[in-house]
């Protein structure tokens, strides 16, 4: 029998079966990402996972490629580091919103500004799951999170217009139920050079979902289902009024980070000559 | 009231019970239910405290010291990475002697990730300035957050109580909940001298130069050793008001033991179990549970321990490079005194595996039989 290609990228034998609540959306995400490596025509050694710390940043653990499970809210830093030590690695960053957006937030506008050639998919499942559930940056006002238990009384972020503000060259959101449409979007962002954001609306049917009152897992992705917007479908902004809005929201050209860096060095050395 | 509640609630009630004004918590990983449950509290109106949730443990403690600074009474809790993130800000909190309380449940640092329990997040703050003490069980855990705020408000310096990961923090057991009136009578409302005020202004943190930057640290030590009367005389009120009292250390049949050995956290109470066994059994072996860790209760431990004609120190904790660092702890306690016993050091249950009453027999046993330890320290359980 013939292995199907994604086992190829899966840590079957040793890794499996995996930690996650039955219908989280993780699984989803994961099984795009590894879709779209593949279709991206790389192979296992020029790919590099890394992740902070969290349901999504379990990740990293079940694939095979070189991986880094690394601090909370340090994944994007690691990043950094590895993507400058090996240009040559199609690094790719999968963690959460409380991971990206709270503790490694600062990070994540600092790297969007600097446009490393790196692809973020940040998973938003609206809290911290990993940990039961509390209020994250996502979390919507008015929401009920572990520490928000008569409702949030903070405003939430929006990661894509928080990185497109930053500077990131490529911003695109989708959800666990547009799983095609998902794989599509993270292949640009892999292909693209620069800092590319796929933000990835993802159930969490065991807390998030069920402090909300949203159904089970199916009933969270058919909410996607009915109240998602393509962008390319949008002709008056009205339209978008509480609606999620998928598909590639920004999509621009910027000198990437490594090649002004190297440019920097070129410079510098044909100087000397003359110091 | 009694009520079966987890270590992590103990703290919740405490804080509550000590009336805490300001809560700045970051509310995840390596976070435990400690807020949670305080986030309830603040949320439905049972406690009176602003709480703030901030973006990560250093925030957090940043929060603290400006809310005691100004005059709050003002709480935090972490453990592991949290803790090693505030690294900084736990130099600040003593700089700026503000009276911050602080919960840290004992669990072992990555990589490899874990999330059971060992001391060295809380012993590499060994050097930062806090007041550690190390609890054994959920009573005592609610009993130190109350004295904690008392102690801290008294010196001027943060205090930091500990508890073991899992073992306590997410164990049950009957806690007696003191009422808020008698908590009232024991605890005055926090009041600093020299808190910030828009009416009196002044200015924190400005830039100390040689000729007074000494002196602050040598009162910052002075405090210290200040601080262990005042915690014994707390403690001792604290009983006048709640029948119970913990002591800087204890000692448990002690008195004409030969060999004594010296634990902290819950290994302690699986100890004292192997003690009276072995007492039955007509051997003369004592415990002393060391609980006040800073300041160090120096003379009282010299007093119990020069007794004994040998100690043996289980440390579930490593200095990289040196040791155990409760038996380096002790040695240092007992150098320089004339004929003291000798010191056998044992690391055990790193990263959270299990210390049975099994392994501690053995170490009692070890430094019995053994003229001298075989090795500077004994790591007990290793699997190659």
């Amino acid at each position: 029998m013939k292995i199907p290609e994604i086992f190829e990228f899966i840590r079957v034998d040793e890794r499996l079966p995996h930690i996650l609540c039955p219908g989280c959306g993780i699984g989803s995400a994961m099984n795009a990402m590894v879709r779209a490596i593949i279709e991206s025509g790389l192979k296992n050694d020029d790919v590099c996972v890394v992740s902070g710390i969290g349901c999504s940043s379990r990740i990293p653990g079940y694939i095979d490629a070189d991986t880094f499970h690394t601090l909370h809210g340090r994944a994007i830093p690691s990043a950094t580091g590895v993507k400058l030590a090996h240009p040559e690695l199609e690094v790719i960053v999968i963690a959460g919103d409380g991971d990206l957006l709270a503790i490694g937030g600062n990070h994540f506008i600092h790297a969007a500004r600097r446009n490393l050639d790196m692809t973020v998919i940040l998973i938003n499942n609206f809290n911290y799951g990993m940990t039961g559930g509390q209020a994250s940056p996502t979390t919507p006002q008015g929401k009920y999170a572990k520490t928000a238990p008569y409702g949030w009384t903070e405003r939430n972020f929006d990661a894509c217009a928080i990185a497109q503000a930053s500077g990131a060259v490529f911003v695109a959101r989708s959800t666990t139920y547009h799983v095609t449409h998902l794989r599509t979007l993270i292949k640009q962002a892999i292909k693209k050079k620069g800092f590319a954001l796929v933000e990835v609306i993802s159930q969490c049917p065991t807390l998030y979902g069920r402090l909300n009152r949203m159904g089970d897992a199916v009933k969270m992705l058919e909410y996607f289902r009915d109240n998602t917007i393509s962008i390319s479908q949008i002709k008056d902004p009205k339209e978008a009024e509480g609606k999620i809005v998928i598909g590639v929201l920004h999509d621009v050209e910027a000198p990437e980070y490594y090649e002004t860096y190297k440019e920097i060095i070129r410079r510098a050395q044909a100087q000397k000559h003359h110091v | 009231m009694k009520k079966v509640v987890t270590g992590n609630h103990a703290v919740s009630y405490g804080v509550k019970l000590a009336r805490a004004q300001v809560i700045a918590a970051y509310p995840i990983t390596p976070q435990t239910q400690v807020v949670e449950l305080l986030s309830e509290f603040c949320a439905s109106g049972k406690l009176n405290a602003k709480f703030i949730k901030v973006e990560s443990e250093h925030s957090a403690m940043a929060a603290c010291i400006a809310a005691s600074a100004s005059g709050a009474r003002a709480f935090t809790a972490t453990s592991a990475h949290g803790l090693a993130l505030m690294h900084e800000m736990l130099h600040w909190a003593v700089g700026a002697r503000t009276p911050v309380v602080m919960a840290n449940i004992n669990r072992a640092m990555g990589p490899g990730w874990s999330v059971w329990t060992d001391q060295n997040d809380s012993l590499a703050q060994r050097d930062v300035g806090w007041i550690q003490i190390y609890c054994e069980s959920n009573q005592e855990v609610l009993d130190t957050t109350i004295q904690a705020f008392k102690i801290a408000e008294r010196v001027l310096l943060p205090v930091m109580l500990i508890l073991d990961a899992f073992v306590l923090s997410h164990t049950s057991e009957p806690v007696d909940i003191p009422d808020q009136e008698q908590v009232d009578e024991f605890l005055p409302p926090y009041n600093l001298k020299t808190k910030l005020d828009v009416n009196n202004p002044r200015a924190y943190g400005g830039l100390t130069n040689p000729d007074h930057y000494f002196e602050l640290r040598y009162k910052i030590q002075k405090a210290h050793t200040e601080a262990l009367a005042v915690i014994k005389e707390i403690d001792e009120e604290y009983k006048k008001h709640f029948g119970r009292q913990y002591g800087l250390v204890e000692p448990y049949r002690c008195d004409d033991a030969k060999v004594i050995l010296v634990t902290s956290g819950t290994i302690t109470s699986t100890a004292r179990l192997v003690i009276d066994e072995m007492r039955d059994e007509g051997r003369k072996v004592g415990l002393l549970k060391y609980r006040v860790f800073r300041p160090t209760p120096r003379e009282i431990l010299r007093d119990i321990l020069y007794r004994a004609q040998k100690v043996c120190v289980i440390d579930r904790n490593i200095s990289f490079g040196h040791g155990g660092i409760f038996a380096q702890e002790i040695k240092s306690v007992l150098y320089g005194l004339p004929a003291s016993p000798p010191v056998y050091s044992f690391i055990i249950g790193l990263g959270g595996r299990d210390v049975t009453p099994k392994d501690i027999r053995e170490i009692i046993e070890y430094t019995y039989k053994e003229e001298t330890p075989a090795e500077p320290v004994i790591y007990r359980g290793v699997r190659l």
